[in-house]
């Protein structure tokens, strides 16, 4: 099941990757204001956002792809 | 470069095959060789100089856990940045495992890291070192990242690695015992349409050593009176392995508003199956306020070696009573407010954010009974199940500079 499951996201990934030759990027640079919106921030508030999830892993068997990083316009 | 990565792949599983590499390691090698093939079209920006100093605070359930964050970022060039905090937990404890199993106290955690973002062209990479210590316990590990844009900068893939090393101690004993622990990290973020984006994250973790939580113990039925029961120390497995694949959408509303939707999925090798939900809803209002409003809900099941209480000594090879390792339910409602200052208002200061979040968790228990109910005096294994609520606090202030 968790082979699988890898195989499956391996393959996804690479589908997304191979679009960079055929597809282009779909959101123009213009077109990113509301991306670029600090409320459009996967992680808005950095050290607390790191505290909570250490409040939750002390507390619950479940560990892991917390997340954080990303989010934004992708306008850098 | 997509004939390169069938390549890669097919020798891959090849090895799989042959040398009974860990899928999953495999699956990381060929992420790295992918990402260096995709270094020619990326894109990364260093983290903006900051000095973040939050208060915490967690009161509930017979804990109360305070103390200070600090993370200061500053850039060195244009190309390095270097990053440490430093991070203080003040416990005061009297739950149910401390009531249960010893008497109450009260410790320090203190918690030091040091690290450095790298910009090389369009590519990020990250390394650090992270300590952490109290009387009984000591942590150490380091970590390495890779992060990178391209596809027109609306995707990004992050991997990562760390190591651990714990030492586990015992207060007032000569007792001392070792963990390793490896961590592999994949995220990949990407932009939808003009007003949506998502990310997906795997971590797998797989630790070997003492895992066992060396004050608590499991409790069985008094074979003399079975009314009653006795405890034992705890027997855990020295290995554990866990996957986490989480899912997250963020979408920006008609107004300027934002939404965001999360699901995780976990499972380990002992067991435990959960899911996590979330919706996080945030709302500015002008240039300066933002409230936020979030709903999280968690569930899990519980690990295979878990019982409240066991038939007799030794029943299993493996013997836990922790309440983590039980059939449980968890719910957090919580709301926050930031107040901005920019740029021109302080001497040397872009911007300056104050924020308060405050949160309230309830935890319930399907498996696991509060042998304190009733002065201890139930019979065993008809207490009530356990339950509590806490309130968690964090208020902080972030110079951007």
């Amino acid at each position: 099941m968790k082979t699988h499951l890898i195989i499956g996201l391996l393959l996804l990934s690479l589908v997304v990757m191979s679009g960079c030759s055929g597809i282009k990027p779909w959101v123009k640079p213009y077109e990113r204001n509301n991306l670029a919106d600090p409320i459009m921030s996967l992680d808005r508030h950095g050290a607390a956002g790191s505290y909570i999830h250490h409040v939750y892993q002390a507390r619950e068997g479940a560990r892991g792809a917390e997340g954080g990083a990303g989010g934004g316009c992708g306008c850098n | 470069m997509v004939r390169e990565v069938v390549v890669v792949v097919t020798n891959l599983l090849a090895i799989n095959a042959t040398n009974s590499t860990p899928f999953f390691k495999a699956f990381f090698v060929l992420l790295i060789t992918v990402n260096s093939i995709l270094m020619s079209a990326v894109a990364g920006t260093l983290p903006v100089d900051s000095v973040d100093i939050l208060y915490h605070r967690f009161d509930g359930g017979g804990m109360e856990i305070d103390g200070p964050f600090i993370l200061v970022r500053k850039s060195i060039g244009t190309q390095v940045s270097v990053n440490g905090h430093y991070y203080i937990d003040s416990v005061s404890a009297a739950s149910i495992d401390v009531v249960a199993n010893a008497s109450e106290y009260t410790e320090e955690r203190t918690e030091v890291s040091a690290g450095v973002d790298f910009l090389h062209e369009k590519t990020m990479i990250s390394t650090g070192y992270t300590n952490s210590e109290e009387n009984d316990f000591v942590a150490n590990s380091v970590f390495l990242s890779i992060g990178q844009d391209f596809f027109g900068d609306l995707t990004k893939l992050t991997m990562g690695y760390a190591r651990g090393w714990d030492e586990v101690g015992k207060i007032e004993s000569d007792f001392s015992e070792d963990v390793d622990r490896q961590i592999y990290k994949l995220g990949v973020s990407q932009v939808l349409t003009k007003n949506a984006l998502m990310g997906l994250d795997i971590e797998t973790i797989s630790d070997e050593g003492y895992l066992n939580n060396p004050y608590r113990s499991y409790r069985y039925f008094d074979p003399a009176d079975s009314t009653k029961f006795l405890t034992s120390v705890e027997v855990y497995p020295e290995t554990r392995t866990s996957t986490a694949v989480a899912v997250r959408g963020l979408y920006y509303l008609p107004y300027r508003a934002s939404i965001k939707g999360e699901y995780r999925y976990f499972s380990d090798s002992w067991g435990i199956d959960a899911h996590t939900y979330e919706v996080l809803y945030v709302h500015p209002f002008g240039r300066q306020w933002t409230l936020e409003g979030r709903v999280r809900h968690y569930s899990q099941s519980s690990a295979d070696f878990y019982s409240d209480i066991f038939t007799h000594e030794g029943a299993n090879d493996f013997l836990a009573r922790d309440k983590e390792l039980s059939t449980l339910t968890g719910m957090t409602y919580g709301g926050g407010v930031t107040y901005e200052i920019g740029q021109g208002v302080i001497p040397h200061v872009n911007k300056l954010k104050l924020t308060l979040l405050v949160d309230y968790l309830k935890y319930e228990y399907d498996d696991f009974r509060d042998v304190t109910a009733g002065g201890g005096l139930l019979p065993a294994g008809t207490e009530p199940l356990y339950e509590f609520d806490a309130w968690v606090t964090r208020a902080s202030i972030t110079f951007e500079y």
